[in-house]
């Protein structure tokens, strides 16, 4: 690490300091005349909605834009950043969301791709060892990408940014693909970073996350700075009022009458992966009742989409007892047949798979809905699909100009407001919703989770896979865990704790089959391959 | 300094349909410097390619005697291109179709029937959709690329049509020549308006044009081929089956081009003869595109390749220049239509090497 400034200077100049930055683009403001300073050895939390403006305010600092107006200064000098390059050298680091490593190379590899000036391949090697050493991660710099789990891939990016003696980290959303195991060792390494003197600038939405790290926080709503605080001073329901102008909303969940017999049952599914990326399931097994929401928790990448894939029939299997709804086999039905069943699904990704981006909402309203009234003799009928498409704006307050729209020009969570109640208003008996709310803003979750809870008091099977454990602990009755391909037993929410969840997600569930002993899944997966 | 194609956000919604204008304006601009460096006065060969051909009766005659095919095989095709499926063998489905359509003719001669041209559109029909079936059923088993075994199967088409003409099909009081025995009365498109070449078969183009737009416009079935060549992916969750849009969407191709072929030997022909269409099957692909797969669209690119094809000749005539020259026109058409169209979404940015910047 770099000499650094000594402690009793800290308070003087901060390590980065943002005064008015602005940046328009067409049609809307991102960000409007926003402070923001960083000190020496600080994890400042940049708190916000998606849309708040905190990806552009941060693509600014990293160089990938240009501000409109305002400064930026670096220690204490006005500098102008005009590429990430630049950025590096001045020693700002940042660890994306989306990793850019490439999965056939090893560390080492990805690493010297990654970074500008690098030594030879054994120097870099011998330095990967040391630092990955020092933050309590050892890592094996001659390991391929591809076998490593979404955390070591994390750990992979921080190294590259620390071989590099950052003076300011900047982490985009690190959690969101991490078990709630990895986040304490993530948490863990960040504030021995912080101790050396690093600055961290933490980009979040979760309230609990900044509250247990970070020691400032600057909060962004529309572009603009709403507060400056100490998150550790705030309660919850303070944060979300800056963060989203109002208090947060809570689903309201009164308790379960599931039916007796399942609607939806899966028997021992197995299905080996034709992609060298996928992942095969095994022998998975599970009901799901009506009136009852079952969650399947997990990192994403461990078989979510091979298996919804197969229930909603987008892939369809030669065996089709398998699958039954009802009792009635569907494993060889396409999914237009299985919705004629009642089984709805609504896809993770809305654009491009659950709305054709071209075309507008009543046409994507006929995309599934068209059994039920919309067409007629073969031929559509004008006036049902665009009173079924204005009763989805209206009933799930999807902001548009009109149901002329296309689906492309509405955002992430006002489509997928508009792709869930689609699906709710087609009366289902079942429902398999992917990721239902993420990236959506906090207030469309609030409206979609709702919409889900009440759905299941009309006795419709919920069946939600999702990454966030909030989430799931919030509207699901039952919760599983699907790793490496094999989905664990089903327990109550009320038996069970995010610790135990979160151990699951790692692998560590007892194999199903009765015998209580926790198998580590792990190594079974492993030599299965 | 780099040069970078970005793609815009948001194509303008009135480029869209100004890009034929202007592809239109562009083709006329360089065909006029074309005839320039030919040392044509190009006033003059202005009138003598886009006016002279159509400045009487008897021209706007020719005019729908051209457009009819080019019209109904680009409505048959636009199908198929907004279901993403890449059908460019029109022109083997046309000669095919035509085959059918004078067997029935042939085995005929002297009825009097009015069943029998009719029934020579319907065989053509069958000879098209069974021309385009092969691509489709190749695309839909074994994943063949439908864009390479409807262009090759052109070839076979136009190889077996040589073979009859010079063979089993050659009429036999007709000096060996390689041609089909002239058909008789009932198996031809008798004259509308006397003196000029207008037939039925232009009526058959704009019928296409409503069957095509009530298609795209009210039918859940043509919903259902656009949302299939939109994306892939939503099609697949919405239940729509891809192979059956491939099927629907080369056999209605292959039965427009078939017929459109049996109008060319019932027609202006009268006969089948080795040559029965001048490249009709790939222009239509550049009517399509220039009608924005829009049935007026393509009425009025219709009207115009047709034009070009009447213009060509007159070139030829009274200018004296190759027959290439109808060629020429049709690829600068085809040519500023894409160029045109990639600005359309997307525009050029100049930007320094420091700009690659790997996030």
């Amino acid at each position: 690490m770099p000499t650094l400034q000594p402690p009793e200077r800290r308070e003087q100049i901060p390590r980065l300091e943002l005064r008015q930055i602005s940046k328009r683009f067409p049609g809307c403001l991102a960000n409007d005349k926003v402070d923001l300073s960083v000190m020496p050895g600080e994890i400042h939390a940049l708190l916000g909605e998606n849309g708040a403006g905190k990806s552009t305010l941060v693509k600014c600092i990293y160089g990938v834009q240009q501000p409109d107006e305002g400064q930026i200064h670096w220690e204490g000098d006005p500098v102008e950043i005009k590429s990430p390059a630049q950025a590096r050298h001045l020693g700002i680091g940042m660890v994306f969301q989306h990793f850019s490593l490439f999965e056939t190379l090893t560390i080492a590899e990805n690493i010297a791709l990654g970074i500008d000036d690098a030594p030879g391949m054994k120097q870099l090697s011998e330095r990967i060892v040391e630092v990955s050493g020092l933050y309590g991660f050892p890592m094996d710099p001659k390991k391929t990408v591809l076998n490593l789990s979404v955390g070591e891939r994390q750990r992979v990016e921080i190294v590259r940014c620390l071989l590099q003696h950052p003076g300011l980290l900047i982490m985009d959303e690190p959690t969101s693909v991490l078990t709630p195991r990895e986040v304490d060792k993530l948490f863990e390494t960040l504030r021995q970073l912080r101790d050396e003197g690093v600055s961290i600038l933490y980009i979040s939405h979760k309230l609990a996350e900044i509250q247990a790290l970070c020691e400032s926080a600057t909060v962004l709503r529309h572009g603009r700075v709403t507060a400056q605080c100490d998150p550790r001073r705030e309660t919850h329901k303070s944060l979300a009022e800056m963060m989203i102008g109002s208090e947060l909303p809570q689903t309201e969940r009164p308790p379960a009458h599931p039916s007796e017999r399942p609607v939806l049952a899966v028997k021992s599914l197995s299905r080996p992966t034709d992609d060298p990326f996928g992942v095969s399931l095994q022998d998975v097994n599970l009901e799901v009742r009506g009136g009852e929401v079952v969650g399947i928790a997990g990192v994403s990448g461990n078989g979510q989409s091979e298996l919804m894939r197969l229930l909603s029939g987008e892939e369809t299997s030669s065996n089709a007892d398998r699958l039954q709804i009802e009792g009635k086999a569907v494993g060889n039905l396409d999914p237009a047949a299985r919705r004629r069943l009642g089984l709805n699904f609504v896809p993770e990704e809305r654009l491009g798979r659950g709305s054709v981006p071209e075309m507008n909402l009543m046409e994507n309203t006929l995309l599934t809905a068209a059994r039920q009234g919309l067409v007629r003799h073969g031929l559509i009928q004008n006036r049902v699909m665009r009173e079924r498409a204005e009763a989805v704006r209206e009933r799930f307050d999807v902001r548009c100009p009109g149901v002329q729209a296309q689906a492309r020009s509405l955002s992430g969570g006002n489509l997928q407001k508009f792709i869930v109640g689609r699906e709710i208003l087609q009366r289902p008996k079942i429902l398999i919703a992917g990721q239902p709310t993420w990236g959506v803003d906090v207030g469309a979750a609030a409206a979609i989770h709702q919409a889900l809870v009440d759905l299941r008091e009309q006795g419709c099977a919920i069946l939600v896979f999702s990454e966030d454990l909030d989430e799931l602990f919030e509207i699901s009755d039952r919760l599983a865990v699907i790793f490496n391909g094999r989905l664990s037993p089903t327990k109550a929410v009320s038996e069970t704790s995010r610790d135990e969840i979160g151990r699951w997600m790692g692998g560590l569930f007892p194999q199903p089959g009765g015998n209580d002993s926790a198998t580590p899944v792990r190594e079974v997966a492993s030599h299965v391959g | 300094m780099w040069v970078k194609l970005e793609k815009r956000p948001e194509a303008s919604s009135a480029m869209i349909y100004a890009s034929p204008v202007l592809a239109g304006a562009l083709t006329l601009v360089f065909g006029l410097v074309i005839f320039a460096a030919l040392g044509k006065a190009p006033g003059h060969a202005f009138y003598v390619f886009f006016i002279e051909p159509i400045h009487n009766l008897y021209g706007l005659g020719e005019l729908t005697v051209k457009a009819s095919p080019l019209i109904l095989i680009a409505a048959g095709l636009t199908v198929g291109f907004r279901a993403g499926v890449w059908n460019i063998g029109a022109e083997g489905q046309l000669a095919v179709g035509a085959i059918c359509g004078s067997v029935l003719a042939l085995a005929f001669p002297d009825s009097h029937s009015p069943l029998l041209l009719p029934g020579m559109l319907v065989l053509g029909a069958l000879g098209g959709m069974a021309w385009a079936a092969i691509p489709a059923f190749l695309r839909t088993r074994f994943n063949t690329s439908e864009i390479l075994t409807s262009l090759m199967l052109v070839y076979v088409a136009q190889q077996l049509l040589v073979y009859l003409v010079n063979g089993p099909m050659r009429d036999p009081s007709g000096f060996n020549f390689p041609q089909s025995a002239m058909f008789g009365e009932a198996a031809t498109w008798g004259p509308i308006v006397p003196g000029i070449r207008l037939n039925g078969g232009f009526f058959i183009a704009l019928l296409s044009l409503v069957a095509l737009y009530f298609l795209l416009k009210r039918a859940f079935l043509g919903f259902q081929i656009r949302a299939a060549g939109l994306s892939e992916a939503a099609a697949r969750y919405a239940g729509i089956r891809a192979n059956r849009m491939t099927w629907l969407s080369l056999l209605i191709g292959g039965a427009a081009a078939g017929v459109a072929g049996v109008n060319e030997v019932a027609g202006p022909i009268g006969q089948l003869l080795p040559s029965v269409s001048p490249g009709y099957g790939f222009a239509a692909i550049i009517v399509a595109y220039l009608g924005r797969l829009h049935p007026v669209g393509i009425l009025l690119a219709g009207l115009l390749m047709a034009l070009i094809y009447l213009g060509g000749e007159s070139a030829q005539v009274l200018l004296h220049l190759p027959d290439a020259i109808t060629g020429i026109f049709q690829g600068m058409l085809l040519f500023f239509i894409l160029a045109v169209d990639v600005f359309v979404n997307f525009r050029l940015r100049f930007a320094g090497p420091a700009k690659q910047e790997a996030a």
